[in-house]
């Protein structure tokens, strides 16, 4: 697959500063890609480099194969974390107004809100002004006005913040749908369950740099430890857990299960297989419950962002 | 360019069509009509009260010189005593009573003549009743000292030096008067819109900033794109409202004044007094003055420091709203905005007044924050060429480096919350 958006080498420093150093990354065509951090890692000065509101002070953006031109803005949507919209302007006339600044038609721009505020069921919004309307539906319309122009990049920041569960999963099915016909999305947060949910990419920055990035499926691998969760019923429970703590690194575990069991997290040795470890624990226990632990999202960010601060 | 039009459109659009600018538009013009004839029926008020001077002539010197004016009446008391004269007064509630010893020396008169009242005259009555006097007891003096008065009459003179410059064109002490107004007008004018809708500009960045739609936009357009457009939009608007102004004031005024029989242009008394005397030969050098100041140079080079002088600050302006995050942050740095433009105003009334050709004058039509006021008043007085090309060409430098600056202030600004910045940050900002 390729990638729609290569940065190589960014780098972006405010006075002394240092907002962004040296990161790479790659953002494959059609994807849904994860951009990790905590507050102030610099994923906004990213973003706003690849929106081009700020540029780089090394380092280049590839779009499409070619460096970043001013003309891309047109393929870029973005929706910032700080959004809003006139206040006492008619919700209609500031969509039209801002579509037409990412260079849609008159014509062609009101054709487009008629049908996303017809998908969206809020036509009746048309002549109502923005401080008439709650914040979930202010960022409804931003919504809207970040999508109608049918970018190929779509960069949202913090989507799902200010909407109720209901309209969070409709922004997201129409995200995914989006993606669907062809666009590429960047997710900027720090919910780590909408990006075990939705990213198939990710990247982690934290203080400037880029700590680790790809595939998330990938990197649950790269961070996984061999560790299994296992339940078991035996006889002899402590003949059974010497046994086992001569061989593996055990911890107790914590799990619902409906037998009382002894639960347990079994780490194996590298090179270890779970094949190995079933056959050794069928041997000797009645196996109730055997499952490997991934690390989530949130563990590894946890993982990563600790061991470097 | 298409997005410059559409964003100044826009800023247009939502100036125009904001509650505030409707109001101030169509009422502005009313209130100052409605001043106007106030002050003017006043005005009328006050004059249609005569006020009643009693003579207590003993020297017999002054009879009949004493003339009732349109507000004084004089009423001679002469034969009666001076406390006789009081008590009348006094019962009668007349203004009070002038009294005028009995002396052969005219300086011992001069210094004895005293004025009895429940309360001090104003004083235009004051002058009126001491340029009688004055002109009685020195043409009495003369007399004395055997000069003949015929003479001195016929020897009078009226003057009224011509003046004409180095190209032939004649002009006149009122025509300085003209030009000083024409000037004046034109520097105020632009004082007023500077400040007006530079705050307008200042207020609609503040405004983008704390709707928090501002990023929205620069992921659209440069920041420079939309600083301009502002500008632009705003001064627009701002040119709609002056021509509304003039339009409805000219209409209502013309309208109010068929309506009650006020004349339309109604000067003060002394003003009327000033234009009595001019004789029909200065009105039409009046007239003459007008033509003759060079009208189209005139427009032209107002046009230029009308838009030079109102960029530069709008961009001042433009450049402080992004820094601040409300309009309470304002307040430090509105002084150095107001400063030149105020300097610029003083300079231009006291100095080019005085003297439009002296080093401050000419200094201060360089220098570009002030040039585009004190400059605007210089010109009715003819300035040559090439100081006007310095000055446009200061002015037009400036204007492109303080744009250069402030859309970089702007493009940082616009982006930064929660900053309380001081100067040394903003020149921080230039450097990111």
């Amino acid at each position: 697959m390729n990638d729609l958006l290569v940065a190589e080498n960014v780098s972006k420093q405010f006075g002394k500063f240092i907002a962004l150093n040296d990161v790479s990354i790659a953002i494959p065509e059609q994807s849904i890609f994860g951009l990790l951090g905590p507050n102030g890692a610099g994923k906004t000065t990213f973003i706003r480099i690849i929106n081009q509101i700020t540029m780089p002070d090394s380092g280049t953006v590839f779009f499409n194969g070619k460096p970043l031109h001013p003309n891309d803005i047109g393929l870029i949507g973005y929706l910032p974390e700080e959004r809003g919209l006139y206040k006492s302007m008619k919700v209609g006339e500031q969509a039209l107004y801002l579509a037409r600044l990412k260079g849609l038609s008159k014509a062609q721009a009101k054709e487009r809100l008629e049908y996303w505020f017809k998908r969206l069921n809020i036509t009746h919004w048309w002549d109502k002004k923005i401080q008439e309307l709650s914040k979930g539906m202010a960022q409804k319309v931003q919504f809207v006005i970040t999508v109608l122009h049918n970018p190929k990049l779509l960069i949202f920041d913090e989507p799902f913040s200010g909407f109720d569960p209901l309209n969070a999963d409709i922004i997201k099915n129409e995200i995914l749908n989006l993606r669907e016909e062809g666009a590429t999305i960047l997710f900027s947060t720090h919910r780590m369950e909408s990006v075990e949910e939705l990213c198939e990419y990710m990247a982690l920055i934290h203080l400037s740099e880029k700590l680790l990035d790809g595939k998330v499926s990938d990197i649950k691998r790269a961070y996984k430890s061999n560790t299994f969760e296992v339940g078991l019923t035996t006889h002899n429970e402590p003949e059974l857990l010497k046994q086992l703590e001569q061989n593996f690194i055990v911890e107790k575990a914590n799990f619902k299960s409906i037998t009382e069991d002894l639960k347990l997290r079994l780490q194996i040795a590298p090179g270890g297989t779970p094949n190995d470890l079933l056959q050794y624990l069928v041997a000797r226990a009645q196996v109730n419950h055997f499952v490997e632990v991934i690390p989530s999202v949130n563990d590894i960010f946890i993982k990563t962002v600790t061991q470097n601060a | 360019m298409r997005n410059l039009k559409l964003i100044i459109h826009r800023e247009y659009m939502a100036r125009v069509r904001n509650k505030t600018f409707i109001v101030m538009t169509f009422l502005s013009p009313l209130i100052l009509v409605g001043m106007f004839f106030l002050i003017a029926y006043l005005s009328m008020l006050n004059n249609g009260e005569q006020k009643i001077i009693g003579i207590n002539d003993q020297s017999g010197v002054f009879s009949g010189e004493f003339e009732d004016t349109e507000d004084i009446q004089y009423l001679d008391l002469s034969t009666v005593s001076l406390d006789e004269a009081k008590r009348i007064v006094e019962l009668e509630g007349y203004q009070g009573v002038l009294y005028i010893p009995d002396m052969e020396n005219n300086v011992e008169l001069a210094e004895s003549i005293e004025f009895f009242g429940k309360e001090s005259p104003g004083f235009g009555t004051l002058q009126q009743m001491e340029r009688i006097i004055t002109e009685k007891l020195t043409t009495r003096e003369l007399i004395a000292r055997g000069v003949d008065i015929s003479q001195i009459q016929s020897a009078e003179t009226k003057v009224n030096i011509q003046i004409e410059n180095f190209q032939g064109q004649r002009t006149s002490r009122m025509s300085g008067y003209i030009k000083m107004i024409f000037g004046g007008a034109a520097g105020y004018l632009l004082m007023m819109f500077i400040i007006i809708y530079g705050n307008m500009v200042m207020r609609s960045v503040i405004e983008e900033k704390t709707n928090r739609i501002i990023e929205i936009i620069v992921s659209s357009v440069k920041p420079i794109t939309l600083m301009l457009g502002k500008i632009l939009g705003t001064s627009l608007a701002g040119i709609t409202q002056f021509a509304i102004w003039v339009i409805l004031g000219s209409v209502l005024l013309f309208i109010a004044s068929a309506m009650t029989g006020v004349p339309m242009v109604a000067p003060p008394s002394e003003a009327q007094q000033g234009f009595d005397q001019l004789a029909n030969s200065d009105m039409q050098q009046l007239l003459t003055d007008v033509a003759n100041l060079p009208m189209l140079s005139l427009v032209i080079s107002f046009l230029v420091y009308f838009i030079g002088g109102y960029f530069l600050y709008s961009a001042i302006y433009a450049a402080i709203g992004a820094a601040v995050d409300s309009e309470t942050d304002t307040q430090q740095f509105m002084f150095p905005i107001i400063l030149p433009l105020m300097l610029g105003i003083y300079v231009g009334f006291f100095s080019v007044i005085e003297n439009p050709h002296g080093t401050v004058s000419t200094v201060f039509s360089m220098i570009p924050l002030t040039s585009p006021i004190v400059m605007l008043m210089r010109i009715p007085f003819g300035v040559p060429w090439w100081e006007l090309g310095i000055s446009v060409l200061l002015l037009i430098v400036t204007n492109i480096a303080i744009l250069w600056l402030a859309a970089k202030i702007y493009r940082v600004g616009i982006l930064m919350y929660g900053k309380k910045p001081t100067y040394k940050e903003l020149y921080k900002w230039l450097k990111y």
